[in-house]
């Protein structure tokens, strides 16, 4: 007998299909509710493409997405760790700033030292940032979710205090540090930047998300110690008694997380921002970088295509105003794509649910002929 | 020493200012967490309600209306994650992110067209929730000056206590708190007694929406008198904060929240007067949590069943 594929199946099994069915119907609760305000679907939704398709939105869009996935791979790789690094926002403002003030005191030094130094040090802040919380978890039990939203503030005091040191505070009247060196800049020469018609912010940070990509890619699936860190997050009890020390797993997985989400900080600093202002609230890249890894599926090449699509929205997104539709629709879309994400499991549970119906009903058939046969 | 209660009756009052949302909050969350379903949702509940809250009295004219509105439109995204994580088995962080991200979006963007500005119309002082005990203490004697600057709180502020007195009495006194705490631990073993798993869960976070809704709009309706889009910013995770705190119990919740309204009020007094910088004097709540916790408190035992989804077909 040949197994017909139903329609059900294939759809339960594909994590892609959910995603963009997720993303459809998005789309489409968006749509509705730019019907019930008065305004044209096809404008809103054709402005935010046409703003996104142009050789110059595209490199906008790249440059918004740079934070996102090497903010997203830091959640992604705490996901699959079995930690939920709600922590990132902390780790990523400690790791900017972190960057910031190497640029800054140390901006004489030439471009391939600074740069790969400011890195560092912005890894080595958020590592830190996200160790502390792993230790508070390890050494007394503290829960990791309170310490993370805590060292969230923390992180975002410390850094407002860091800026408004003398030797770090911004010369003019701006409420922010000084500008970093030109040569912590990961932007793009100018005159191509003018010459191949892209952003003014372009910068080369996309090829550093690209390779941690890949790196925490090869980490989780080809590395004795991805193995263990997985091993720790579908089963602590099970890994000990492996063998596997579960504290160190913890400690170590955290401080990986905490040092991408740091890496994240100082791309979006060295390209982007290019100082760091004194904030009123949270910028939330640590938020956008949990929705990016939930898109994404916590698989970090997932994670690489969730943060372009995020960047797209939220580039394409500060555009929607130009034809009278509010910006917030974007958090609605992304929002609705994040709920539907969640319950496609129902896909993988409908199937469970029809399989055991069915073989309910072969054992009832089968109890109903023995019985014919007494 | 004039000065000192006087300082004394500010700090007091600003915990209790402090205090009042996160408290509202914290009580949602324990029923949703104990109940055993991760709500990180509740910020945008909070957003929710905080919107609601002041639009509703702004056309009604009547803050209570108004309070209670927004309570359901927290409840309103509280039913929302129930149906998502307990009817269809959902992710409880996914389906939470979701929500945080559709209550802000929402309100927000209701409050464009409505408004054509993402702030609403500021509410006139007798649509705000009244002060309930302004005039009553003599402020020309000291002690009558310190009770009257501690009393000066919203009304809110004295039903949050009422609520929270209300809410320990349910879970630790009756049978619906039995089998609430029951269901986060072991709803298998809940199901095969007869209890309804499915519909506990769902009640529970959908009061915790509700309870969610209320601290949100105590923060546009009394703190401030109108909802702007940075009104809620972090206190529902706060809040959450509080919960695991006090270890999953609603008075473990409320001592949280003091000692976090207390640091905050600690923070305004010292911002005053003090020589310290700012920034630094605002990282004080957050940092004495983490070292209370870890001098008086110690791990928190989360409810053995919190976050595992419930599906009767297993």
């Amino acid at each position: 007998m040949t197994k017909k594929r139903t329609f059900l199946e294939i759809v339960s099994e594909n994590r892609f299909l959910h995603i963009l069915i997720s993303i459809l119907l998005g789309f489409l609760v968006g749509a509705v509710f730019l019907a019930i305000m008065g305004l044209s679907v096809g404008e809103a939704y054709g402005r935010l493409i046409t703003s996104v398709t142009s050789l110059k939105g595209f490199s906008y869009v790249v440059v918004y997405a740079i934070p996102y996935i090497v903010v997203g791979l830091s959640v992604a790789f705490s996901f699959k760790t079995g930690v939920f690094n709600i922590g990132a926002e902390g780790q990523f403002v400690v790791g900017s700033m972190a960057a910031a003030v190497v640029a800054i005191l140390a901006g004489g030094l030439p471009k391939v030292v600074l740069i790969p130094l400011c890195f560092l040090a912005a890894m080595i802040g958020g590592a830190v940032w996200g160790i502390i919380v792993g230790f508070l978890k390890t050494r007394w039990g503290i829960n990791e979710v309170l310490s993370m939203i805590m060292f969230n503030w923390v992180a975002f005091y410390l850094s407002n205090y860091i800026a408004g040191i003398p030797a770090i505070h911004s010369d003019g009247t701006a409420e922010a540090t000084k500008n970093i060196s030109a040569n912590a800049s990961t932007l793009l020469p100018t005159a191509f930047i003018n010459r191949a018609g892209l952003c003014p912010t372009a910068n080369w940070g996309i090829l550093v998300a690209i390779a941690a990509t890949i790196l925490v890619w090869f980490i989780i699936e080809k590395t004795t110690l991805g193995y263990e860190l997985k091993a720790v997050g579908s089963n602590k009890f099970a890994a000990e008694y492996g063998g596997i020390g579960v504290n160190r797993s913890i400690l170590t997985a955290l401080g990986i997380s905490g040092a991408l989400a740091g890496l994240g900080g100082a791309l979006q600093l060295m390209g982007m921002g290019g100082r760091i202002s004194v904030f009123s609230s949270q910028e939330g890249f640590g938020f956008a970088g949990i929705v990016v890894a939930l898109i994404g599926c916590s698989n970090p090449f997932g994670v690489l295509i969730a943060g372009l699509f995020y960047g797209a929205l939220t580039y394409g997104g500060s555009k929607l105003n130009l034809v009278g539709a509010p910006t917030q629709l974007i958090s609605v879309i992304v929002g609705t794509v994040v709920f539907f994400i969640a319950i496609s499991v129902i896909f993988e549970n409908l199937k469970r649910i029809r399989s055991r119906a069915r073989r309910n009903a072969e054992n009832a058939a089968r109890k109903a002929k023995e019985e014919q046969q007494k | 020493m004039t000065t000192f209660w006087n300082t004394l009756g500010i700090m007091l009052y600003a915990t209790l200012i402090y205090m009042t949302p996160l408290l509202y909050a914290s009580l949602g969350s324990c029923f949703s967490e104990v109940s055993g379903v991760v709500n990180i949702g509740i910020e945008g509940m909070m957003t929710a309600g905080a919107f609601t809250g002041t639009v509703v009295a702004y056309f009604t004219g009547s803050p209570w209306i108004g309070f209670f509105c927004g309570g359901l439109a927290g409840a309103f995204f509280g039913m929302l994650h129930a149906i998502a994580t307990v009817n269809l088995g959902a992710d409880q962080t996914i389906a939470g992110t979701a929500i945080n991200m559709l209550g802000p979006g929402i309100v927000i963007m209701i409050a464009k067209v409505m408004f054509n500005s993402t702030d609403t119309i500021p509410l006139d002082a007798t649509m705000k929730i009244p002060r309930l005990f302004r005039g009553v203490f003599d402020t020309a004697t000291v002690f009558g000056r310190f009770m009257d600057n501690v009393f000066a709180n919203y009304a809110s502020t004295y039903l949050v206590f009422l609520a929270a007195l209300i809410v320990w009495f349910v879970f630790y006194k009756t049978r619906f708190g039995l089998r609430l705490r029951a269901c986060g631990e072991h709803p298998q073993a809940c199901e095969t007694l007869g209890i309804n798993v499915i519909g506990m869960r769902f009640a529970c976070v959908c009061i915790s929406g509700f309870l969610s809704g209320l601290g949100g709009a105590c923060v546009t309706m009394a703190i401030s008198n109108q909802f702007r889009p940075i009104s809620i910013v972090g206190q529902g995770f706060i809040a959450i904060a509080a919960v695991i705190f006090g270890k999953f119990r609603p008075h473990g919740a409320l001592l949280g929240c003091l000692l976090f309204g207390f640091c905050s009020g600690l923070k305004v007094v010292l911002g005053g007067s003090s020589g310290i910088d700012m920034q630094l004097i605002s990282m004080i709540p957050y940092v004495v949590t983490v070292i209370v916790l870890v001098l008086f408190v110690g791990r928190s035992r989360v409810p053995a069943a919190n976050g595992k989804p419930y599906l009767k077909a297993k």
